[in-house]
């Protein structure tokens, strides 16, 4: 009898309970799998970017060539060409590039306060957590500008027609809101705020949550805690977020 | 009684050398990508052949950040998977809308 009830013991499945079959916390389980509802939720909305797309002709001619017209969707490259303080120039996604860069280098500075959180330096847990928050802000600092000078517009305006008072009117329009787009369609702008808009939401909430992260660095909740788990956990929705920006930056503004 | 008693003592351990320069050699590589597709962007024609390289360095870059920076790699092979299978269903949805979306013109 008690011969049999040793085998069954050893032969128990991880899945029986009382180990982590998956050799992760509960914690940083559910960060995953939440991410991964996220994953679902931001591909949702640059699918239906690509069907909108998709569904209009696109530009038919050199990009020389290119002009403002709601009659086609517009080529990215030759809406996002504005840089700060370089007023005038024609700078296709270089400010796009400086803000990717801005945001994997915060990923960076993510991974060695996790690297730091392993080894329990709290200093260095410190800098590079304040480092990442930095790079976060600035991010979010580029896209406020860029938010902004896509809603104020271009100097010269585009004829865009419009439905006022029961008849339609043509009438000259500078920059874009979810009413009206002088880019091109007016699903164009409508996607550029939605997408950005929540990815930028996303950006904002994981500075909040460095923040706190950081916050708890410093008082030292962690080192009474004994582990630098929450780092990681944090760090996972840090680096999704780069992530989620990799693919807006193809879908949005590349391709 | 004296304070120092209740705090914790922390052994800090010196820094990976090799794993801080493993993580800094992945960031080379995603601005590497990053520049080598800003190249393509101004120096080849819009067609299927360039949306293809973009999709193909976007999902490189992908693997970089989830298997590197989110350790993905590292982990048991049954979260590996589990983050991964479920993916698939965004291939389908991106195939499946995008095809519908081309065969129903606003215009």
């Amino acid at each position: 009898m008690s011969h049999s009830s040793a085998a069954t013991v050893s032969e128990k499945s991880v899945w029986d309970g009382g180990a982590s079959p998956m050799g992760a916390s509960y914690g940083k389980l559910m960060m995953w799998f939440f991410l991964l509802s996220d994953a679902f939720t931001f591909s949702g909305l640059l699918i239906t970017y690509g069907l909108v797309r998709a569904s209009h002709p696109a530009f038919q001619g050199l990009p020389v060539d290119f002009i403002f017209s709601t009659e086609y969707w517009p080529i990215p490259e030759k809406v996002f060409e504005a840089v700060p303080f370089l007023h005038g120039y024609s700078l296709p996604l270089v400010f796009v590039g400086i803000m990717t860069f801005i945001l994997i280098m915060s990923s960076v500075t993510m991974v060695l306060a996790v690297e730091a959180g392993h080894r329990m330096d709290r200093k260095a847990v410190e800098k590079w957590m304040l480092w990442t928050i930095i790079g976060g802000l600035t991010f979010l600092g580029c896209q406020a500008w860029e938010w902004t000078h896509f809603i104020v517009g271009t100097d010269a305006p585009t004829l865009v027609k419009d439905f006022v008072n029961g008849q339609w009117i043509t009438k000259e329009v500078t920059g874009a809101s979810l009413k009206i787009n002088q880019y091109g369609p007016q699903p164009f702008a409508d996607f550029f705020f939605f997408i950005t808009g929540f990815h930028g939401f996303h950006v904002f909430s994981g500075v909040m949550f460095n923040f706190l992260i950081y916050y708890n660095t410093v008082t030292g909740v962690y080192e009474r805690r004994g582990h630098y788990e929450m780092v990681e956990k944090v760090g996972l929705y840090w680096h999704f977020v780069d992530l989620v920006w990799v693919f807006v930056f193809t879908f949005f503004y590349l391709v | 009684m004296a304070h120092h008693s209740n705090e914790p003592q922390v052994t800090v351990l010196p820094p990976d050398k090799e794993k801080i320069k493993k993580l800094w050699t992945v960031a080379a590589y995603l601005g590497a990508i990053t520049a080598v597709e800003f190249i393509i962007a101004f120096t080849m024609s819009h067609g299927p052949a360039k949306t293809a390289i973009f999709v193909l360095l976007t999902i490189v870059k992908a693997g970089y950040i989830v298997g590197e920076f989110m350790h993905l790699r590292y982990e048991v092979k049954v979260l590996f998977w589990a983050i991964l299978i479920p993916t698939l269903f965004i291939i389908w949805m991106l195939v499946a809308f995008v095809y519908e979306g081309s065969q129903m013109p606003v215009f």
